[in-house]
C-alpha cells in the first residue's frame, strides 16, 4: 500500500491540463494510492461472473479474454440499444465545459481526465469510432479512436476515480450524467472481469451473507446483542429486537457497515433505540439477517447484479409477511430502492401501503415500493409530538449537514434530515449554498472506491467536502458533521482526519437517540460515544 | 491533438464551405444547382437526418427512472418542495423542459471554481460566472431572431412578425446612428450579439485551459462555420450589396416550391448560402443535434415518482438470487443455536442444493 502524501504536499494541486498536449495518446498512469485492487478469482466466481481470475492492474498483463474487444463492443452495442441515456450522452455533448469542474476528483487531482467531459469522452472516442459514420471514416479528425489495450486501460483507471455522485449532472445543460456513462462503463469492464476487489468482495459476500461485510446470521445477532449491552449501559434501559421474526408489521433493512464499524454503530443503537421507545407506542418492528444489508455494491458493477442482491429485500418481506419496510440511513442504498427496486422487483403488490403505526400518517412518497425511509418517519414523529426530546444533551455539538450524493440528487431528499437535526439539536449550521443541498459534494469515497489502498485518490476526492467543512469550522466552530448514509460515516472520519482533524462525523439517528428522553431511564451522563454529556463533565 | 491541430482541421475543414460557392457560382455560373438543388438538398438531410436520430434514440428505451434531482422532493405537506427541479408530475416536467430549452436553466447554475493554496491549507471558492450562461443565450436567441427575420426574404408580403421583430432589433438605430449620413441601414441588434456571443464562445475555448484541453476539431468547426455564415450576411447588409430583389424571388421561389435562379445576385450570397446548407446538414451528424436531444434526456423529462409509481422497464427479465432457502440450508446450525428462528428444523429433510 502506497504512502499517501501529507496534506501540504496533496494540496499543490495545477488545474491546468497540458498546453500543447492533446488527451487522446496520453496512456493513463495506474499509479499507487490512486487504484484499487483487481477483482479476486474467487469473489468473482462466487457470483457468476465473467472472467474470473487474479489479475493486478500493476501488470502488463490483465490477462484478458483473447476477444475481448468483441466482448467490448458487443457489450456497447447491447446497452446502447437498451438505455436511451447512453445512447443519447454519446450524441448530444458539446463539450461547453460547464461540468469540468464541477467534479470533486478534478478539484482534488487536477488531472484532466477527471473533468466528467473529459471522462465520458474516454468512452465517446470509442463510440465514434465503432457506432458512427463520421468517426469510421476520418477518425482521430472526427473525435474517434481505437479501442486498444492501452485505452480499455486507461477507460479502468478513469472509471474508477468516478463514484456516481451526479454532481456534473445538476450543471450540464442537456443533464448529461456522468454516473449513467460510468454505470455503462463498469458494465463493460465487468464483462471482462476488470472489476475492484473492494466492490467484487461485498458483493460475494452480501450474495452469500446477505451482507457486505459477510457477517453470518448468528454473528450479525452477536453485534446486535452487543449494542443492547452498549445500549444499557448508558441509559439503563434494555431493549429488545427481533431478528428474522415472522408476522412483524414492519420489516427494517439498513446498511451493514452501521452493524460493524463506528461511528455507524452508534447509529445502528439509535435505531434500537427508537424502535424500543416506540414499541409501547404499537410499533411492531423486525430486523433480517438474509437482507441484512440495504447498501447495494452490485449497483457498482452492473445493473443485474445489483438486482440480485436488491432482490432479496421484497423476498424477506414477502417470507416474514410483514406490511411494509422502513429503511435505514445510507446514500447509494436510497437512490437504488428509490430509482431501481421497484422496477427491478416490483410490484410489490404482497406489501400494504405504508402508514406510520404510531401516528397513522400514510406515506404519500413510497405508495409503490412500499419502503419509507426512516428520515421521514422519524420526521414525522417529530412533527406529531411522538417522540420526548431533550436536544440539549447535544449541546457539546456544533453541527453542519452533508447531503449525500444519492438521496439528494437522486431522490430530491433535503429538508427532512434538516428538520430531524434541528429538532435534536440547538447548533445548526449550514455549509456554503454551492456544497450543499442538490450542489452537495461527494465524500470522494463512494461507489466503491472506500477501500484502503486508494486513500490518496479517496482524500483528493473528498478534498472539496472537507474543504467546506474546514469553513463551517472556523466561522462557527462546527465540530460534528452529520450525514445521513453508512458509507459517509466510513470514510468522512478518514477524509476529515485527514484535512480538519477537529470535526468527527454522526449519523442523524445517534443524534436523536442521545436526544430522546426514555420513561425510566437512568440520569443519562453520557452519550452513546461513552463522552460526557453537557454539564455532566465535571461528574466524570 | 493538440488545440492548435484542432482549429487547424477545423479551418481546413471551412476551406471547401467558402471555396465551393466561389468556384461553382463565381466561375462555373452553377447558380441554380448552389441556388435551388444545395439548398433543398441540404434541407432534406437536415429533416430526415434529424427525425432519423430522433427515431434512432427513441428506439432505445428508458429502462430507469432517473430524474436528476435538483430540489426538494414532494413530501409531507409541510415541506415546500420544488416542483420545477424535482417534478413530481408531467407539469412539473413540462415546466422544468421550459426552464431549461428557454432560459439554460442548469446552465445558470454554472460556477467558476477557485483554487488556492494558502498557507493555512487549501481554498476553495466557487465564483460568480454567468458569462457561459450569457454567451450561451445571446447566441441562440440571436440566431433565433436571425432566422425569423429572415422571414422577410421568403414572404411576401413580409409577415407582420417579421416587421415587428425588425422594429425592435433594430431600435438601435435610432440612438446609435442619428444622421444616416453614411448610408448605413440599420444595426441589428441581433447581429452584433449573434457575432460577438459567437467570438467569446471561440476566446473561452481557447482561453481556459480545461476547455480547451477537451475541445475537438468538431468544437471549432461549427463556431467557424456560423462565424462565416454571420459575417457574410453582415457584408452583404452593410457592404458588399447583393441585388435584394433577386434574392427574394429566389427565396419566395424555394419557399413556394417554383425555384427559379435569377441571374446577377453577386457570389457572397451563394457563399451565404451555402454556409447555411452545409450547417444545417451538419446538424443531425453532429453534435448540434442537442437541438433535439436535449428534449430526449432521461434526466431532465422524468417526474420523481419512481417510489409512488411504478417505472416498467420494456426489457426487464428475471434474476437468479441467493434465496432465503439456500441461506438458512448453509446457516441453520449456527442459527439455531444462536437462538434464530428458522423455517426448517435440523432434523427435516436436507434441502435442496443452494441454487448458486
Amino acid at each position: 500500500m502506497a504512502d499517501t502524501p501529507k496534506p501540504e504536499e496533496l494540496s499543490k494541486i495545477d488545474h491546468a491540463p497540458p498546453l500543447m498536449e492533446g488527451w487522446m495518446d496520453v496512456p493513463a498512469e495506474i499509479r499507487p494510492g490512486i487504484y484499487c485492487y483487481g477483482a479476486k478469482a474467487k469473489n468473482l466466481a462466487a457470483v457468476g461472473m465473467p472472467n474470473a481470475r487474479d489479475w493486478n492492474p500493476a501488470d502488463e498483463d490483465w490477462k484478458l479474454p483473447d476477444n475481448w474487444e468483441q466482448i467490448v463492443e458487443e457489450g456497447m452495442k447491447d446497452r446502447l440499444d437498451k438505455y436511451r441515456s447512453f445512447k443519447l450522452f454519446m450524441d448530444i455533448c458539446v463539450r461547453c465545459g460547464a461540468c469540468a469542474d464541477k467534479c470533486h476528483f478534478f478539484i482534488g487531482s487536477g488531472d484532466p481526465k477527471n473533468m466528467p467531459v473529459m471522462r465520458a469522452e474516454l468512452l465517446r472516442s470509442v463510440y465514434r469510432k465503432k457506432f458512427t459514420a463520421a468517426g469510421k471514416i476520418l477518425g482521430k479528425i472526427a473525435g474517434a479512436r481505437k479501442l486498444t489495450e492501452e485505452v480499455l486501460k486507461e477507460w479502468w483507471t478513469y472509471l474508477y476515480q468516478c463514484t456516481e455522485c451526479r454532481r456534473c449532472s445538476v450543471f450540464c445543460p442537456y443533464g448529461i450524467d456522468m454516473a449513467e456513462i460510468t454505470i455503462m462503463g463498469r458494465e463493460l469492464t465487468n464483462l471482462l472481469g476488470l472489476n475492484i476487489d473492494w466492490i467484487a468482495g461485498p458483493v460475494a459476500n452480501c450474495n452469500r451473507t446477505g451482507n457486505h461485510l459477510g457477517i453470518q446470521p448468528h454473528a450479525y445477532k452477536d453485534m446486535i446483542d452487543f449494542f443492547v449491552d452498549e445500549i444499557e449501559e448508558v441509559t439503563g434501559i434494555r431493549v429488545e429486537p427481533d431478528l428474522n421474526r415472522k408476522g412483524a408489521e414492519i420489516l427494517f433493512v439498513t446498511p451493514s457497515g452501521d452493524v460493524f464499524a463506528d461511528p455507524g454503530t452508534y447509529t445502528a443503537m439509535g435505531y434500537l433505540m427508537l424502535f424500543h421507545y416506540l414499541k409501547s407506542q404499537g410499533l411492531d418492528i423486525t430486523w433480517s439477517t438474509y437482507a441484512s444489508e440495504g447498501g447495494n455494491f452490485g449497483f457498482f458493477t452492473s445493473h443485474e447484479m445489483a438486482k440480485r442482491l436488491n432482490a432479496k429485500m421484497y423476498a424477506e418481506a414477502k417470507r416474514l409477511g410483514v406490511k411494509w419496510i422502513l429503511g435505514g440511513e445510507c446514500g447509494h442504498m436510497w437512490r437504488v430502492v428509490h430509482q431501481y427496486m421497484n422496477t427491478w422487483n416490483g410490484p410489490a403488490d404482497f406489501l400494504e401501503e405504508p402508514v406510520s403505526p404510531i401516528t397513522g400518517t400514510k406515506f404519500e412518497t413510497a405508495t409503490g415500493t412500499k419502503m419509507v425511509h426512516i428520515i421521514e418517519f422519524t420526521a414525522d414523529l417529530m412533527r406529531n409530538n411522538r417522540l420526548k426530546l431533550d436536544p440539549s444533551r447535544n449541546d457539546n455539538l456544533i453541527v453542519t449537514f452533508h447531503d449525500s450524493c444519492n438521496t439528494s440528487r437522486g431522490m430530491g431528499f433535503l429538508e427532512e434530515p434538516r428538520y430531524v437535526i434541528k429538532n435534536v439539536c440547538n447548533n445548526f449550521y449550514e455549509m456554503p449554498p454551492n456544497t450543499i443541498r442538490e450542489q452537495t459534494f461527494c465524500c470522494g469515497s463512494g461507489s466503491g472506491l472506500n477501500a484502503g489502498e486508494d486513500m490518496e485518490l479517496r482524500m483528493r476526492g473528498g478534498l472539496p467536502r472537507a474543504n467546506a467543512v474546514k469553513h463551517v469550522h472556523e466561522k462557527y466552530g462546527v465540530n460534528m458533521l452529520s450525514c445521513i448514509c453508512a458509507l459517509d460515516r466510513a470514510v468522512l472520519p478518514t477524509s476529515l482526519g485527514y484535512w480538519v482533524p477537529e470535526v468527527a462525523v454522526t449519523g442523524v439517528h445517534e443524534m436523536v437517540a442521545n436526544a430522546l428522553v426514555f420513561e425510566g431511564e437512568k440520569e443519562r451522563t453520557t452519550n452513546l460515544r461513552g463522552e460526557p454529556l453537557p454539564g455532566m463533565e465535571e461528574e466524570e | 491533438m493538440n488545440f492548435i491541430l484542432g482549429m487547424v482541421i477545423a479551418a481546413i475543414g471551412m476551406g471547401p464551405v467558402v471555396m465551393i460557392p466561389l468556384v461553382g457560382v463565381g466561375l462555373l455560373k452553377l447558380n441554380f444547382f448552389f441556388g435551388v438543388i444545395v439548398p433543398y438538398a441540404a434541407l432534406a438531410i437536415f429533416v430526415i437526418g434529424m427525425i432519423y436520430r430522433v427515431m434512432n434514440w427513441s428506439r432505445s428505451p428508458v429502462p430507469y427512472r432517473i430524474p436528476t434531482t435538483a430540489g426538494q422532493e414532494f413530501s409531507y405537506p409541510w415541506i415546500k418542495s420544488n416542483p420545477i427541479d424535482n417534478p413530481k408530475n408531467t407539469y412539473g416536467v413540462v415546466a422544468r423542459m421550459i426552464f431549461e430549452v428557454l432560459t439554460f436553466r442548469s446552465l445558470f447554475r454554472h460556477t467558476k471554481l477557485e483554487y488556492r493554496n494558502t498557507e493555512t491549507g487549501p481554498k476553495i471558492d466557487y465564483e460568480w460566472e454567468k458569462w457561459l450562461w450569457l454567451a450561451a443565450l445571446a447566441f441562440h436567441y440571436s440566431f433565433l431572431v436571425i432566422f425569423l427575420r429572415h422571414f422577410r426574404f421568403f414572404m411576401d408580403p413580409v409577415p407582420g412578425f417579421v416587421l415587428i421583430l425588425e422594429k425592435l432589433d433594430g431600435f438601435m438605430q435610432l440612438g446609435l446612428l442619428p444622421i444616416n449620413g453614411l448610408g448605413a441601414p440599420g444595426v441589428y441588434l441581433t447581429d452584433m450579439l449573434l457575432m460577438l456571443a459567437l467570438t467569446y464562445l471561440l476566446l473561452r475555448r481557447i482561453y481556459i485551459p480545461q476547455v480547451r484541453y477537451i475541445s475537438l476539431p468538431a468544437d471549432y468547426f461549427p463556431l467557424f462555420l456560423i462565424l462565416t455564415l454571420g459575417t457574410t450576411g453582415i457584408l452583404m447588409r452593410y457592404l458588399i450589396r447583393v441585388d435584394i430583389t433577386a434574392v427574394k424571388e429566389l427565396a419566395i421561389g424555394l419557399f413556394t416550391f417554383h425555384p427559379v435562379a435569377p441571374a446577377g445576385i453577386g457570389v457572397i450570397f451563394y457563399v451565404h448560402l451555402f454556409c447555411l446548407c452545409v450547417l444545417i446538414s451538419y446538424f443531425p451528424f453532429s453534435k448540434l443535434c442537442h437541438m433535439a436531444g436535449i428534449f430526449l434526456s432521461p434526466t431532465r423529462n422524468l417526474a420523481n415518482t419512481s417510489r409512488i409509481v411504478r417505472h416498467v422497464n420494456p426489457w426487464n427479465y428475471p434474476v437468479k438470487f441467493h434465496t432465503y432457502e439456500a441461506y438458512e440450508n448453509e446457516f441453520r446450525e449456527h442459527m439455531i443455536e444462536a437462538g434464530l428462528p428458522v423455517e426448517k428444523g435440523l432434523d427435516s429433510e436436507p434441502a435442496k442444493e443452494a441454487e448458486e
